[in-house]
C-alpha cells in the first residue's frame, strides 16, 4: 500500500496473514481483509483492494467485484461518524423518511455526502433488524433507538461538538468508523462487557410473562418430569425483574427519548 | 398449557450480565452440552427430528431433517454455518438474542456439529450490528476459555472451532446458498439447487445452514426433551418461538410464545394499537409474506394456518400498520428494497423488481391507471417461480395482497392525481412539535 509506512504494511501483513488462517481456504479471508483496510484508510481504496489482491493471490478486478457488491465497503473517504437512517418502509411510516429529510437540511448534505468538517457521513439505510424501536438510526453501527426529528438533531450535533454519546443500545462509548471497521475485521475492541443487554422493547414480553407469572418452559418441564416439585424449581421465578425496564409505554409517550436501555454497564 | 406466552430463549434477557457465561451457566446453561456429549450423534439427529422444530428462519424445513440429509462416513469435511444475517424487513429477534444470550447460540452450535460431525462452525453475522458482534466474539473466547469449545471439549474427544465472520451489506445472504458464495469470499449470489447444502455446500463440503434462533432451541430439547418441546404448539408446528411486533402498537416488541398463537392474544397483552387508532394491514413473517388486514387477526400463527389463509408465518415478523398509513407507499417502499437487494444474477427478478418500482411510483404519485394494477400483477406473476432463489418470489406477496385487499385505495391515488395520506400523520411523534 503506498501510503502506508513500512511499518504499518508489516503490522497490516502480520493481521492479514492470521485473519486468514482462520479459514479453511483463504480466499474465505477477503471481506474482513477488505474491513481490515477501511478501517486503516476509512474507506476500501485502490491500495486496499491491491493490497488485499496481493495476501490472497487474487487479481484486483476479482477483488473490485466484491467490494463493489456490499454497500458496507465504501469507495470515497467516510467521516468519523457514519450516520444511517433506516428508511425501509417500517420506519418510514414510522419517522425516518422525516428524520432524514430533515438532516439532510440540518447538516447541508445529500445522501452518502460528508459534511464540510470531515464529521458525518449522512445516508438512508436500509432494515437494521430493530423494528420494534423504529424509527431508528445507526451511528457506525450502533444503534439509537426511538429517534425524532429533534432527537436526530441533537445527535448530529453532539458529534460534531464532540461530546461524550453513547449508544441507545450498544457499547458504553461510540467509536469512531475506523475503529467499527477493526471490530468487522475481527479484532473487537474491549467494549465487549459494558454497555446495553436490552431495550424496553427487547424486554416487553417477559416483562408481561413475569407480571402474569408465566415460568418459562423449562420450568414447567422440570415440573412435570418429577411431580411434586414444583414449577419454581428452575430458579426462574424468584428473579426480580430489573424493574425499571420496559416499563409500557403507550402512544406518543414512545416520541420521548427513552431512557437508558436495560443491562449493566460492567 | 395456559400461558400465553413461553419465555425460554428471553427468560433470562433482563439480568444485567445475561450475556455472560456466567450467567448462562446460573440458568442451567451448558447441561445440556454435556449431556448431548454422552450420546449417539445419530441420537441427537433423531431427538431434533422428534421435537419437531422447524427452521426458524422463515422456511420452516425441518431442522432434524436437515441435520440428516448430512452423509457419514463420507470422508470429507462437514461444516455448521449459522445464519445470523437477520435483514428481512420487521425481522430484529435474532439481533436482541446475539446481543443478551449468545451463550444459548454457542451451545446449541456445539451440540449440533457434535450431531452432524463437524468440526469446524461458522457464524455468518450481518456487518452493521456492532455490540451484537463483540457479544459473538467475547461468548466464543468465554467458550474456548471454559472448554467447550477448541479442543477435547468436555473430555469426550470431540473437537470443534467457531469463527465469528462479519457480513458486509447484502441482504441477499440471508439466502443460504448466497450466504455460502459470500463466506468463500464472492459476491453473494445464490445458486442453483440441487445440489442443496447437505452434499454441496461450503468449499462443495456437506453444510448444515441454520438460523440463530433454530441453534439457540437445540439446549432446551436435549435438556428437556423431544417430547417436551414438541407438547407446545400446534399439530404440525411444534414448541415455541420469538413474536416480534412492531409499528403502530402500544408496546413493540419481542414476544416468545406457542406456535399457533394469534395477534389478537399477542394485542390484548400488550395494549393493542396505539391509542385512537385501528388495525389496517399487517405481515405475518416479514415483507416477504403476504400482507393481512383485520379479518386475520384470529389466525393461529402457524406454518400450516398462515399458509390457508393465503400468507406465510415467515420469520414471525408482525409489522403492524393502522388506519395513517398509506398501503401503496409501504409497498413501494419495499419493492425499491428488493430491486436494491436483487443480486443482479437472474433476470426476472433484477429486471422485474426495476419495473414493478417504476409502476408502483407512478400509481403513488396518482399518475398510474388500473391497467396498471393488472400489469403489475402479469409481473410479478412472471417473476414468481422463475427466479433463482425466494427474493424473487418476495416481490410478488406485497403487491398481490395489497391489491387484493387495498384496490380501491391504489385508484383513489389516481382520481386525487396523488397521495390521499398524511405522511405526518403515521409518525411516532404525530401532533407532536419535533
Amino acid at each position: 500500500m503506498m501510503t502506508l509506512s513500512d511499518d504499518r504494511r508489516a503490522a497490516l501483513e502480520a493481521e492479514a496473514a492470521e485473519i486468514i488462517s482462520r479459514y479453511p481456504r483463504s480466499r474465505s479471508a477477503l471481506l474482513p481483509l477488505l474491513h481490515l483496510v477501511q478501517a486503516e484508510e476509512g474507506y476500501v481504496s485502490a491500495d486496499g483492494i491491491a493490497f488485499c489482491a496481493g495476501q490472497l493471490g487474487l487479481t484486483e478486478a476479482e477483488v473490485t467485484a466484491v467490494v463493489s457488491f456490499y454497500t458496507m465497503y465504501k469507495r470515497r473517504p467516510v467521516g468519523d461518524y457514519h450516520v444511517g437512517v433506516c428508511t425501509n418502509a417500517l420506519c418510514a411510516v414510522m419517522g425516518g423518511d422525516a428524520i432524514f429529510a430533515d438532516l439532510q437540511r440540518h447538516l447541508g448534505v445529500g445522501n452518502a455526502e460528508t459534511t464540510p468538517d470531515g464529521k458525518i457521513t449522512l445516508e438512508h439505510l436500509e432494515c437494521n433488524a430493530a423494528c420494534d424501536y423504529a424509527p431508528v438510526m445507526m451511528v457506525n453501527w450502533e444503534f439509537f433507538d426511538d429517534m425524532t426529528p429533534q432527537s436526530a438533531r441533537e445527535l448530529v450535533d453532539g458529534l460534531r461538538a464532540g461530546d461524550d454519546i453513547a449508544p441507545t443500545r450498544g457499547a458504553p462509548r461510540l467509536c469512531t468508523w475506523r475503529e467499527a471497521s477493526r471490530i468487522l475485521a475481527g479484532y473487537p475492541d474491549d467494549q465487549a462487557a459494558g454497555g446495553h443487554t436490552a431495550g424496553h422493547a427487547t424486554l416487553a414480553g417477559l416483562r408481561i410473562a413475569k407480571e402474569h407469572g408465566w415460568a418459562p418452559p423449562a420450568a414447567g418441564a422440570a415440573a412435570r418430569e418429577s411431580t411434586g416439585r414444583d414449577s419454581t424449581g428452575r430458579d426462574s421465578t424468584g428473579r426480580d425483574s430489573t424493574a425499571s425496564a420496559g416499563t409500557a409505554r403507550t402512544g406518543t409517550a414512545r416520541a420521548q427519548r427513552p431512557g437508558p436501555a436495560e443491562g449493566g454497564q460492567q | 398449557m395456559t400461558s400465553v406466552l413461553t419465555p425460554e430463549l428471553t427468560a433470562r434477557w433482563d439480568e444485567p450480565d445475561s450475556f455472560t457465561r456466567a450467567a448462562y451457566r446460573r440458568g442451567g446453561g451448558y447441561r445440556a452440552l454435556a449431556r448431548a456429549l454422552a450420546m449417539n450423534p445419530d441420537d441427537l439427529v433423531q431427538m431434533t427430528k422428534d421435537s419437531g422444530l422447524r427452521g426458524r428462519g422463515g422456511a420452516g424445513f425441518p431442522t432434524g431433517l436437515k441435520w440428516g440429509f448430512i452423509p457419514q462416513g463420507d470422508g470429507k469435511p462437514h461444516y455448521l454455518v449459522v445464519n445470523a444475517d437477520e435483514s428481512e424487513p420487521g425481522a430484529c429477534k435474532d439481533i436482541p438474542t446475539m446481543l443478551a444470550n449468545p451463550h444459548a447460540l454457542i451451545e446449541g452450535i456445539v451440540i449440533a456439529c457434535y450431531a452432524i460431525r463437524a468440526d469446524k462452525a461458522f457464524i455468518y453475522v450481518r456487518g452493521e450490528v456492532l455490540h451484537v458482534i463483540r457479544r459473538l466474539h467475547h461468548a466464543v473466547a468465554e467458550a474456548y476459555a471454559a472448554g467447550y469449545l477448541g479442543s477435547n471439549i468436555l473430555g469426550s474427544g470431540f473437537d470443534l472451532d467457531v469463527v465469528v465472520h462479519a457480513g458486509a451489506g447484502a441482504y441477499i445472504c440471508g439466502e443460504e446458498t448466497a450466504l455460502l458464495d459470500s463466506l468463500e469470499g464472492f459476491r453473494g449470489q445464490p445458486r442453483l439447487k440441487p445440489p442443496f447444502p447437505a452434499i454441496a455446500g461450503l468449499y462443495a463440503c456437506p453444510t448444515v445452514v441454520n438460523n440463530v434462533e433454530s441453534i439457540a432451541s437445540i439446549p432446551y430439547i436435549i435438556s428437556n426433551g423431544a417430547a417436551d418441546f414438541a407438547a407446545f404448539g400446534t399439530e404440525k408446528s411444534k414448541g415455541f418461538g420469538i413474536f416480534s411486533l412492531s409499528g403502530h402498537v402500544t408496546t413493540p416488541g419481542q414476544y416468545e410464545a406457542p406456535l399457533g398463537t394469534t395477534l389478537r392474544e399477542l394485542l390484548d397483552l400488550s395494549g393493542g394499537i396505539r391509542a385512537g387508532h385501528r388495525l389496517k394491514f399487517w405481515t405475518p413473517g416479514g415483507s416477504s409474506t403476504p400482507l393481512f388486514t383485520e379479518e386475520h387477526l384470529d389466525v393461529a400463527l402457524d406454518y400450516e394456518s398462515v399458509a390457508a389463509a393465503g400468507s406465510m408465518l415467515g420469520t414471525r415478523s408482525l409489522q403492524i400498520f393502522d388506519e395513517t398509513t398509506c398501503v401503496v407507499r409501504v409497498v413501494l417502499r419495499w419493492i425499491q428494497f428488493y430491486e436494491h437487494e436483487s443480486c443482479g444474477k437472474c433476470t426476472p427478478c433484477r429486471e422485474g423488481s426495476y419495473w414493478v418500482v417504476q409502476l408502483l411510483d407512478q400509481l403513488e404519485r396518482g399518475e398510474g391507471s388500473e391497467a396498471d394494477l393488472d400489469k403489475l400483477l402479469d409481473i410479478c406473476q412472471n417473476i414468481t417461480g422463475r427466479a433463482f432463489c425466494a427474493l424473487g418470489d418476495s416481490i410478488e406477496s406485497p403487491v398481490k395482497s395489497s391489491i387484493r385487499y387495498f384496490k380501491d385505495e391504489y385508484l383513489e391515488h389516481q382520481r386525487r392525481g396523488g397521495c390521499p395520506f398524511d405522511p405526518v400523520a403515521s409518525t411516532l411523534f404525530a401532533g407532536e412539535l419535533v
